[in-house]
């Protein structure tokens, strides 16, 4: 029997076998974006495959046409299909926000209910391939600021892969943001189970568990949090890893029982630090636990800035290991 | 007389519910706009009256399982759709028994249990959304339509090209119809449109484009019966440039100083809804006291729904925080 051996694959193929897995279960799920069909299958090779397999009317090449491509899913999403909408990159989400947060987000509520928007939009996001200002931003925070959609931020393969498929059939519209360097790197390669092993939104993962300081992230920041765990494992500081896995629906009681056992907590994410995903989960921990904290949450995030072309400029940009480690210590004076 | 006598005109039948829709949209904008006048009310609204003959004039061709997406200005086509008096004025009043229980009001009236899908209160953006629906009825392979309303001053915004493009690559089974009342909120389209007639703008996506004097009910319903006719059979999308004017501005409370007063005064003197009622008493096509009784049971209709909202309680507080997600999501 092979069912027991670990199977190591990258980001990009688990993907790819959510979106399968989720095609081959309900016709009613469907694909579209800019360059995702046979021969190319997608700029990052995402969806690749799955045009033969499926047909190119569930597996649509679009026009580059951000708005026309999610305000397509939007109606279709009400009209009983359940579309994932491929954004090549986050940043491009600007062009298409009208549709994103006055309609996905909205129309339930508006409708008192009567019609739902079940749709994903994937993107691939984050710095680090000297893509310069427009191909590399987080921004996650303007999801999580607009009430009605959902915001997953994958990992690794294997989360990757199960909230992919708990999002395409979750009742709610997802902003589903893949972070672009774990797409082939082998380096954040892992063991991914077969078949439909669903994740459930909301449920973060603790990935390490500490005493002394609790680290919550998502996304890649996750595996620099874990390194930064080690370094101080070996200087005595025990570091708890919190992988938030979504940040809507937040798992707020996995964080606070974490920080509550702690009393210290950081928070790290690659989005620029104003007014990021770190400033309210650093509010709310603040406002539950202020009296038992025995330091002030610290935050870890981008710079204050577009995110630079240079390489050098750009490693400055994203937060590195080292910074987390000096934040933890920061705590510990 | 603004309605053309044509050898292939509606049936009778057909020419009195049209007749019928367009004064239901009279009515119920009279209705409106003398109660708020008044201060019986209090709402943001915008009229459609002068409008009426577009919505009348594709909605008989429709079947409750097509689709209608509208904007804020939507009062007609929610009306010609077949969305319930009750529940429509209920839900311009903000009551719990609205349409949408109070929550989305005049610009976002939803019922999809008439086929009137979306009302969206952003420029432009129900055309995307539109070619959805137009897919999944592709995509189910049934004979659905959806026809997306909006105005002139939509057609000079980056969603319209877009989607217009989309819908003409893809074949979808939509009719845009473009409601030109030739002022986009303030501004006169000669102002904001580089081109004489919007169904130019087709050429330009490779779909047929046809204007039509929108205050001519038999007019439009011939240009909306060909356009649904070709979406039915799987031959793609039309522009339909339906001409017509806005008699009372933009927003209720509007000055109108930027409409020249003349221009106005000659548009509501051809009033398009009394000339048709005398083009079908003139061409023997119904009685006085056939569009009489049909008159007065949607007088009776109106003061029902009235009474109905004035008498309905406002939401539950509890719904501010229902409907954001399927479930009270943190």
């Amino acid at each position: 029997m092979t069912t027991t051996e670990p199977r190591i694959i990258p980001m990009g193929v688990a993907l790819n076998e959510a979106m399968d897995i989720a095609m081959g279960l309900d016709e009613k799920v469907f694909l579209l974006g800019e360059d995702i069909a046979e021969p190319s299958g997608g700029v990052y090779k995402i969806t690749k495959g799955l045009s033969t397999k499926y047909g190119t009317h569930r597996v649509r090449k679009t026009p580059i046409s951000e708005a026309a491509i999610i305000g397509a899913a939007v109606g279709a999403a009400i009209a009983g299909y359940k579309p994932v909408a491929e954004i090549m990159i986050m940043d491009f989400i600007a062009v298409c926000l009208d549709q994103i947060t006055n309609h996905a987000a909205k129309i339930r509520y508006m409708s008192g209910g009567q019609t739902t928007v079940p749709m994903v939009i994937r993107t691939s996001a984050g710095a680090g391939r000297q893509f310069g200002a427009q191909h590399s931003e987080m921004l996650e925070a303007w999801a999580v600021h607009t009430p009605g959609l959902k915001v997953v931020v994958p990992s690794n393969p294997a989360d990757a892969k199960g909230l992919l498929i708990s999002s395409i059939f979750d009742p709610d519209p997802v902003l589903f943001v893949e972070p672009m360097l774990m797409y082939w790197d082998p380096q954040y390669a892992c063991d991914v189970p077969v078949g439909d092993n669903r994740i459930p939104l909301g449920k973060a993962n603790i990935v390490r568990e500490g005493k002394d300081v609790t680290v919550i992230s998502y996304g890649k920041q996750v595996h620099d949090a874990v390194k930064a765990a080690d370094i101080l494992a070996a200087e005595g500081v025990s570091v708890e890893v919190i992988d938030l896995r979504t940040l809507v629906p937040l798992d707020e009681a996995t964080v606070l029982a974490s920080v509550s056992k702690t009393k210290r907590a950081v928070v790290v994410h690659e989005a620029v630090t104003r007014c990021g995903f770190g400033a309210e989960l650093s509010s709310r921990i603040h406002e539950e636990l202020f009296g038992t904290l025995s330091a002030p949450v610290a935050r870890v995030g981008g710079q204050n800035t577009p995110v630079p072309y240079a390489k050098n400029l750009e490693t400055a940009f994203v937060p590195q290991v080292a910074d987390i480690v000096a934040a933890i210590k920061s705590l510990n004076k | 007389m603004a309605t053309t006598n044509r050898p292939d005109s509606p049936d009778r039948e057909t020419l009195v519910q049209m007749y019928e829709i367009q004064n239901k949209i009279k009515t119920t904008d009279e209705r409106f706009r003398s109660m708020l006048t008044s201060g019986q009310i209090q709402l943001i609204y915008y009229s459609p009256r002068g409008q009426e003959c577009i919505s009348a004039g594709y909605a008989v061709h429709l079947r409750p399982d097509d689709y209608v997406v509208t904007i804020y200005r939507g009062l007609h086509d929610h009306l010609a759709k077949g969305v319930p008096m009750r529940e429509l004025w209920a839900e311009f009043l903000g009551r719990s028994t609205g349409t949408c229980k109070g929550k989305g009001g005049p610009m976002h009236i939803t019922h999809p249990e008439s086929g009137l899908v979306v009302t969206t209160g952003i420029v432009g953006s129900g055309i995307p959304i539109a070619n959805g629906f137009g897919l999944a009825s592709q995509l189910a392979g049934t004979d659905q339509v959806t026809v997306v309303n909006f105005g002139d001053g939509a057609s000079n915004i980056g969603a319209f090209h877009e989607g217009m493009n989309m819908a003409a690559v893809w074949k979808l089974p939509v009719i845009f119809v473009c409601q030109n009342n030739l002022y986009g909120e303030h501004t006169p389209m000669s102002m904001s449109t580089g081109v004489e007639y919007i169904s130019e703008r087709a050429a330009a996506y490779g779909m047929p484009g046809v204007t039509v004097n929108g205050n001519d009910p038999v007019a439009m319903w011939h240009a909306a019966g060909e356009a649904i006719a070709r979406a039915r059979a799987g031959e793609g999308p039309t522009l339909i440039e339906a001409r017509t004017y806005r008699f009372y501005g933009h927003l209720m409370g509007d000055a109108m100083e930027y409409m020249p007063k003349e221009e106005r005064k000659a548009a509501m003197a051809a009033d398009p809804v009394p000339a048709f009622r005398a083009w079908l008493l003139e061409n023997g096509h119904a009685t006085e006291a056939q569009l009489a009784e049909i008159e007065d049971k949607i007088v009776a209709m109106v003061d029902d729904a009235v009474e109905f909202a004035m008498n309905s309680p406002e939401p539950s507080l509890d719904e501010l925080y229902t409907d954001v997600y399927e479930e009270i999501t943190k």
